[in-house]
């Protein structure tokens, strides 16, 4: 058997943690900036591009794919290489990966800041660019794919099951979330509507943090633990077992993100049991992860990457403990709206994530500049500082979360409400925000630092762009030895049958759990008074949309005495069914808004959005001065009017022709509102839009039960 | 959603069922031949990450 040789591309894996590096600093920054607006909203810079509800995806999406995904690649790139001993399928389509990605994330960079957004968490980013995505990541598959078969080393080693997992359910979750009807260019409305939406769309966002945020990364810790340590993983046979039964389980805990919401009781029973089920698999990679240092402790103490490594390892261990018990209904009840599901989200991505991150990097760039780390001191700085940062982000975001919670909920022993107006519970929890932006801080600190030390190591070593090695090709007759087991033979060199069973996994609990809602939408009776929205209110929605009002408000109202009592009668599934998409919201920042319609008077509205300091002492919500400078854009009606019938809701055909119409009498009905009340507003500006919105908002089944009242 | 929906699908109750067969199986198979595998193989996949020939250098710990 003639041994080959050949060389390992390092090129395209510095250039890809070159951009994580950058990302990461970038995308910290950006959450600080959010951090310190909660604290203080005049960082708000009443400009639209600045605020909030614009920067808060800017930083999920910039941590998410822009640092975390080009970290993800810089060790698929680096690990698959050697695992299969092979260099990458093909050098042009890893450069069209990298180049193609970057150019992503500078799309979204530009286009969330500008207001170009979907609402839907972590698919922000609108149709060109999710077209966009679907074609890298089909170049970086077929990269992949290409790498196994052309490997020279048979058997695929545990981190390559994860990174085939990771391909092949992102391309799954990323297309079936972004099934989107186009109504600009830059303007789509979801397929899907209300409770389908919600359930695609948490589906989705679980299954994000399953398989791009955790199934990668489980592979670089089975390649790059074991090559710090020096030593194998602690058990093979675990990771077997953890895998398949990761990757069947993560899939159906998505309904966890939606308990108590107008999702139905199977579906929301379905995601608290298989979330819970889910510590199994999670806890037996943290094992294994932790094991394998058995005997090797003491090296913890001298090695900063074998440290960074301990701490992810076990951040992974505490957020896979707390959120399956963050799905437990009688504790979701307490988190959910909260700080507390921030503080869960952090320890995973601080922790584990970013964490992991970090020491990858500072195994990888000495290697690759064939040098020494700069400086071992600077890099345990960097851990004490992000460890510190870790702790003082979440921290407080407990208390914060749990204060609030239950403040929302305390009732005197007369029946009230104690904290009656939600900003006494705001104003609370500031100082407690401001602990978290010093974590922030603390985080950034320490992964400045880091990017110092990375850069003298690289400038006092000389790049290896190509590593000469050798290896032996595969043969073409291959029986396996007749001791190998089954499972081997069958299934673990055969990547392609390999990627397909690893796909059918996975799309039998996203199949059980979503179809029969589809059904729904056929089969059950939705409520005869919920109406479709009026052009007028779809434009304010669209604003609404634009602004990620939808970052600080939620709208849906949990069957709770507390939400009732403060919110109004609790959201039912049937008043969504023409919300495309969805705006049932994460997190109360702000209070909810579902029944918001017909509590305030126009002018009060206006005045709000103009300066919601001066109505609401102590409010942490940014000013909107433009909308009321800026004024809609009528002609867009009519797209907009057979966008949403082509998805679904019953607007009458050649209803476009009258649209404009109906949208300018609605726009002068409330202009005139206004001007009794002192305020002169033209029709067409966008406040009026909004506030038409606003004020529909929950009122269709009022008008039921007065007519029910009348009946009797 | 049963007495709503589901019911107006043909057998609709075998389906949660076949699930956990599909499941179930799976699963057993898979202990099964974890358990059972020989220990030379198990022993070389582990150590694959150690023996992938890439190039060493002074490991960081020595530079205290």
């Amino acid at each position: 058997m003639e041994i080959e040789k050949f060389s390992y591309d390092n090129r395209i894996v510095k250039a890809f943690m070159i951009a994580t590096v950058i990302f990461g600093l970038v995308g910290m920054l950006v959450g600080l900036t959010a951090a310190i607006q909660l604290v203080y909203p005049i960082f708000n810079f009443d400009t639209a591009y600045t605020t909030f509800g614009r920067i808060r995806p800017l930083h999920t999406n910039a941590i998410i794919f822009a640092f975390v995904g080009n970290a993800m690649f810089a060790g698929v790139y680096y690990s698959m290489q050697r695992l299969l001993k092979t260099r990458m399928f093909s050098d042009k389509l890893s450069w069209i990966h990298f180049w193609g990605w970057q150019l992503i994330i500078v799309a979204a960079a530009i286009t969330l800041p500008l207001g170009m957004t979907t609402s839907k968490e972590y698919a922000e980013l609108e149709w060109p660019i999710d077209i966009a995505i679907t074609i890298i990541w089909v170049v970086f598959g077929w990269n992949m794919i290409g790498t196994i078969i052309k490997r020279r080393e048979r058997h695929m080693y545990v981190a390559i099951w994860f990174y085939i997992a990771t391909f092949v359910t992102v391309a799954v979750l990323h297309v079936v979330n972004s099934f989107e009807m186009p109504v600009t260019l830059f303007k789509s409305y979801s397929w899907y509507a209300g409770v389908q939406d919600a359930l695609v769309q948490w589906w989705y966002g679980h299954n994000a943090v399953a398989f791009f945020l955790t199934t990668p990364f489980l592979g670089m810790m089975y390649y790059f633990l074991p090559k710090a340590a020096n030593r194998p993983v602690y058990s093979y046979r675990l990771s077997i077992i953890h895998f398949w039964s990761l990757i069947f389980i993560y899939i159906w805990a998505g309904p966890h993100h939606l308990l108590y919401t107008s999702l139905p009781d199977w579906a929301q029973s379905l995601g608290v049991v298989f979330s819970i089920m889910l510590i199994a698999p999670s806890w037996g990679g943290m094992l294994n992860g932790l094991m394998t240092l058995r005997g090797a402790w003491d090296r913890v103490r001298e090695d900063p990457v074998l440290k960074f490594m301990v701490v992810a390892v076990t951040a992974y261990g505490m957020a896979t403990l707390e959120g399956p018990l963050l799905s437990l209904k009688n504790v979701n009840a307490i988190a959910h709206f909260t700080d507390w599901i921030v503080a869960h989200v952090h320890v995973g991505g601080l922790g584990w994530n970013g964490f992991m991150i970090f020491a990858v990097l500072y195994w990888l760039v000495p290697r690759m500049w064939g040098t020494s780390l700069f400086s071992i001191k600077l890099a345990n700085v960097h851990f004490w500082l992000g460890t510190l940062g870790i702790i003082f982000y979440a921290l407080p975001m407990y208390v914060s979360g749990v204060v609030q919670s239950l403040m929302w909920k305390e009732f005197n022993p007369e029946g009230f409400l104690v904290y009656k107006n939600f900003l006494e519970t705001t104003v609370q929890i500031l100082p407690l925000h401001g602990l978290r932006a010093i974590g922030g801080a603390l985080y950034l600190t320490g992964a400045i630092i880091m990017t110092y030390n990375l850069i003298k190591t690289a400038h006092a070593g000389t790049f290896i762009a190509d590593e000469d090695t050798e290896a032996a090709p595969l043969t073409n007759n291959y029986v396996a030895a007749r001791n190998a087991g089954w499972h081997h033979r069958v299934l673990e060199h055969k990547p392609v049958i390999f990627t397909v069973l690893t796909l059918i996994a996975i799309l039998i609990g996203g199949f059980i759990e979503m179809v029969p809602t589809f059904l729904i939408k056929s089969n059950v009776p939705t409520i005869a008074a919920v109406k479709p929205y009026t052009p007028l209110e779809l434009h304010g929605r669209d604003i609404y949309v634009r602004e990620g009002c939808v970052n600080c408000h939620t709208q849906m109202i949990r069957p709770f005495r507390s939400e009732t009592e403060r919110y109004g009668e609790y959201s039912k599934a049937g008043e969504f069914v023409y919300d495309h998409p969805f705006l049932w919201g994460s997190k109360r920042t702000g209070p909810d808004l579902h029944r918001v319609g017909g509590k305030y008077s126009n002018s009060w509205h206006y005045n709000h959005m103009l300066a919601p300091d001066a109505v609401s002492t102590g409010s942490i919500m940014p000013a909107y001065p433009w909308l009321f400078e800026q004024v809609i854009n009528k002609a867009a009606t009519g797209g907009k009017i057979s966008a949403m019938r082509t998805v679904g809701v019953p607007y009458e055909v050649g209803y476009e022709d009258e649209a404009v119409a109906d949208l300018e009498k609605q726009a002068q009905q409330i202009a005139t509102s206004l001007k009794g009340d002192g305020i002169e507003v033209q029709p067409e500006a966008e406040i009026v839009a909004l506030i038409a919105y606003l004020q529909r908002l929950g009122t269709d089944i009022k008008g039921e039960k007065t007519a029910a009242i009348e009946n009797k | 959603m049963y007495k709503n929906v589901l019911q107006s699908i043909d057998n609709i109750a075998i389906w949660p069922v076949i699930s956990f067969v599909i499941f179930f199986l799976f699963f057993i198979g898979l202990l099964w031949w974890v358990f059972t595998t020989n220990k030379t193989f198990i022993d070389k996949m582990k150590s694959m990450p150690l023996e992938d020939n890439t190039r060493e250098h002074d490991s960081n710990s020595r530079n205290l």
